[in-house]
């Protein structure tokens, strides 16, 4: 019974989706008001019903109910509770059906916080949203149904991929999907606003904190799957430009580019166009990054099922946004002026410089990312685009990017003076070196050049963010959240990039061969390996290895990685024994057994690779922040939109206050 | 400057900025592409040595043989039609590779066809094969009926 309800709701979804994406823009277009007023209610509507459906399906795999194919095919009654929720997204119908969930709850929250938007313009938004909707609903009803039920019921079901049974995991793709379909706001905006023709500061102001929560959430959602890699897949590693994980990158690197691009559009009437493309790019991706993780067209550890069926309606529907979008835009592009000049020195080619390297990078990636399926697809050949080729090319572009970074937060709109700027710069500038040259040299084995200029890129960064705040000349608390936002992300990305090239750099990875009571010494460690036993956990059982770990005799740590089967014909996990630290993470896992009592092992000595997530967790806070600045509020409480000249105004003050600083 | 001027500087910048991109991006694709043979390529000859390129197909039973001090090991790769390389590594192997079973290596070839590896990828799923090893193995311009032996993935 209960998965018929959600079926039925899905179907009523569909429908009200339809409706949704019909009528409102066709009243703006007729100035009909009723129909312009449907779209809060039916944004509303499909909250509701996308919610029964996933509750239904919560429901069945709590009850363990196998008539359910999806539900058979992934879960059974040992596992633990909080994976048989996580399992409603572990595999391909479930997921879209989150997808389609979260779609709908961004939709009712923009309903929800419309206040101070023109009803018309928010019935093309909601409507926008609406077809979305409905082209995901058409997927999944047509293609992927997850209530489809299953005869005869088997008396146990299969189990969720081992993979997923983790707690990182089991929040990585919603919050990934948060950013995914996050995106569609300010898509959906973009479009909007092409449709009336107008693009004014009003658009970008709003979209703005939209699309920061939105790139909050997918800042989190890769930087879970990031960590979970790292300490779930045994390899150690923590990013590997796996062609999904590129996928989620591309989206995350544009949305970038938007935040703050948006900003040069809301405060000085410039990079109107741009702006409006990369909201498009932005969620383009998104799908992209779908389709390519559902057609199976990729070799990777997400491609787990592959239907051509789906795949081809992805990629049609990909086609059909992009083409749409694109031709809407090549329409209404010309007439979009810019009346915002700038010269060559100002915050506006600050931002310019970001936005570009940010779409340089994105291209690389998707480049090598598709590539071999051009490639492929062509008969030339199976190739594979190595990480070298992402490494060679991400480092220029990010040398740019953070020097730019520097600066950057410190230009003025419009014009600006280079003697000025550097002038405010310049004992940054030195101290920035000095750190360069000492924390190599102080505290590492040895000194390198590419270390030295990560950690003078992070330090130059994370101390122009400060000084900037301490320019402000205000109380600290008294600081707008969003002065405080950008300083915080900034400094995270700082202790991403320490992270990434000081563990890069510094890392001592070694595989060995240990026999029950042998000792391996490795970067002052002394590890001993006291064999290996047999555990049994809820639905797996482990072999589970000590191994003490000391320093010049005193005791570090004891770890327990474990070699995990979860049966039934799934693969063997790898559970890392990590012990974590601010300065060091000491990895031990488990290879595979070489005889009697030896084993294969891998042990890893890795300097500060938790600031590559700490960095993410500040970025992810400092979006937050930026996002809930009172700013955004009141303009919505005013209600007006800001002519130009006002929006100057607005800018001049904000130089006048840096001035007085 | 005027607003010409300004949009000229603009283009030539994108246009230098462009330039610069492509000739980075053919240099990083150059030297890291890996191309994919099947065993019965490299016989033949058509892989060339020394140079990084990625070997597909299954792991022959009962071929792979451990060191007993270190993690030196060595498997044989085939085609299940006679043609076999035999892989050389030192590393820890992944959690799914078995004999029988699909992998795909990534490394060198010595000059009498031995393969050095870097890396060993096996499937990541105990239902998935890698498409290309499927395709591989099947691609072969061998009849049909020589295919049939039963190969589980």
């Amino acid at each position: 019974m209960i998965p018929e309800i959600g079926h039925f709701a899905l179907v009523l979804a569909l429908v009200i989706a339809l409706v949704q994406s019909v009528f409102p823009i066709l009243g703006t277009v007729t100035n009909n008001a009723q129909w312009v007023a449907m779209a809060k209610p039916t944004a509303r509507a499909q909250l509701l019903f996308m919610s029964i459906a996933f509750a239904c399906l919560v429901i069945s795999f709590l009850d363990s109910d196998f008539s359910v194919r999806y539900v058979a095919n992934n879960s059974n009654t040992l596992m633990p509770t909080i994976y048989k929720v996580s399992a409603v997204w572990g595999a391909h119908e479930g997921s879209l059906l989150l997808w389609g969930l979260i779609l709908s709850v961004w939709a009712a929250l923009v309903s929800i916080f419309s206040k101070g938007i023109s009803a018309v313009m928010l019935a093309r938004v909601l409507s926008v949203m609406g077809m979305i909707g409905v082209g995901f609903l058409l997927f999944m009803l047509l293609t992927s149904n997850p209530f489809e039920r299953l005869f005869p019921i088997p008396a146990e079901g299969r189990t969720l991929n081992p993979l997923l049974q983790d707690p990182g995991l089991a929040i990585h793709p919603p919050m990934l999907y948060m950013g995914y379909v996050g995106f569609s706001v300010a898509f959906a905006f973009a479009i909007a606003a092409m449709l009336g023709g107008k693009l004014d500061a009003a658009w970008a102001r709003w979209a703005r904190p939209w699309t920061n929560v939105a790139w909050v959430f997918l800042t989190i959602g890769i930087a879970l799957g990031s960590w979970w890699a790292y300490y779930e897949l045994g390899w150690g590693g923590w990013w590997f430009w796996d062609p999904v994980e590129n996928a989620s990158l591309m989206p995350w690197l544009v949305g970038t580019a938007l935040i703050h691009s948006l900003a040069v559009s809301e405060k000085r009437a410039a990079f109107k166009s741009w702006t409006v493309l990369l909201a498009i790019f932005a969620f383009s991706l998104s799908l992209l990054g779908t389709f390519l993780v559902r057609s199976g067209v990729l070799t990777s550890v997400h491609a787990f099922a592959s239907d051509p069926e789906r795949g081809l309606f992805i990629l049609i529907f990909l086609v059909l946004v992009v083409g749409s979008s694109l031709v809407l835009y090549a329409i209404r592009a010309p007439k979009l002026r810019s009346t915002g000049t700038f010269s060559v020195i100002s915050r506006e080619v600050g931002l310019l410089v970001n936005n570009v390297v940010l779409v340089a990078m994105t291209a690389t990636v998707l480049l090598g990312t598709l590539y071999p399926l051009f490639i492929d697809a062509l008969g030339m050949g199976k190739i594979s685009v190595g990480p070298p080729y992402f490494n060679t090319l991400s480092l220029p572009l990010g040398i740019v990017l953070f020097s730019a970074m520097g600066f950057g937060l410190f230009l003025r709109w419009k014009k600006d003076k280079p003697e000025r700027l550097f002038a405010k710069v310049r004992w940054v500038l030195l101290l920035a070196l000095i750190i360069a040259f000492l924390v190599p040299i102080l505290f590492m084995e040895s000194f390198t050049v590419k270390a030295a200029l990560g950690v003078f890129l992070a330090s130059w960064v994370s101390l122009t963010a400060l000084l900037w705040v301490q320019e402000q000349g205000r109380s600290p608390f008294k600081l707008p959240l969003a002065i405080w936002g950008a300083a915080i992300a900034h400094i995270g990305m700082a202790v991403t990039v320490a992270g990434i090239s000081l563990t890069s750099m510094y890392s001592v990875e070694k595989d060995v061969r240990l026999d029950k009571g042998e000792t391996y010494e490795m970067a002052g460690y002394l590890f001993a390996f006291n064999g290996v036993e047999k555990v049994q956990g809820p639905n797996y059982i482990a072999q589970r290895g000590e191994i003490v770990i000391t320093r010049k005799g005193e005791a570090i740590a004891t770890l327990h990685p474990e070699k995990r089967n979860y049966g039934q014909g799934t693969m063997p996990m790898t559970e890392a024994g990590i012990d974590g630290g601010f300065f060091r993470d000491l990895f031990v896992a488990l290879g595979e057994p070489l005889g009697e009592q030896a084993w294969s092992l891998r042990l890893y000595h890795k300097p500060v690779v938790n600031w590559i997530w700490l960095g993410a967790a500040l970025m992810s806070l400092g979006g937050f922040l930026a996002a809930f600045d009172k700013r955004y509020r009141m303009v919505r409480r005013r209600s007006q939109k800001l002519t130009p000249k006002q929006s100057d105004a607005l800018a001049a003050t904000a130089t006048k206050q840096e001035v007085t600083a | 400057m005027t607003a010409r001027h300004k949009r000229i500087v603009f283009i030539i910048l994108g246009l230098c900025a462009v330039a610069a991109a492509s000739m980075m991006i053919t240099q990083a694709m150059k030297s890291n592409l890996a191309y994919l043979y099947a065993p019965e390529a490299v016989l033949a000859g058509e892989a060339p040595k020394d140079r990084l390129i990625r070997l597909g197909g299954l792991v022959k039973k009962d071929s792979l043989v451990r060191s007993q001090t270190s993690l030196d090991l060595s498997f044989v790769l085939t085609d299940n039609r006679g043609h076999e390389i035999t892989v050389n590594y030192n590393k820890i192997l992944p959690d799914l590779f078995k004999e029988e079973q699909s992998a795909v290596v990534k490394g060198k070839l010595t000059a009498d066809n031995q393969f050095m590896a870097e890396e060993v990828l096996a499937k990541h799923d105990a239902e998935y094969m890698p498409p290309e090893v499927k395709d591989v193995l099947e691609q072969e311009h061998t009849p049909k009926a020589d295919a049939k032996q039963e190969v589980k993935y």
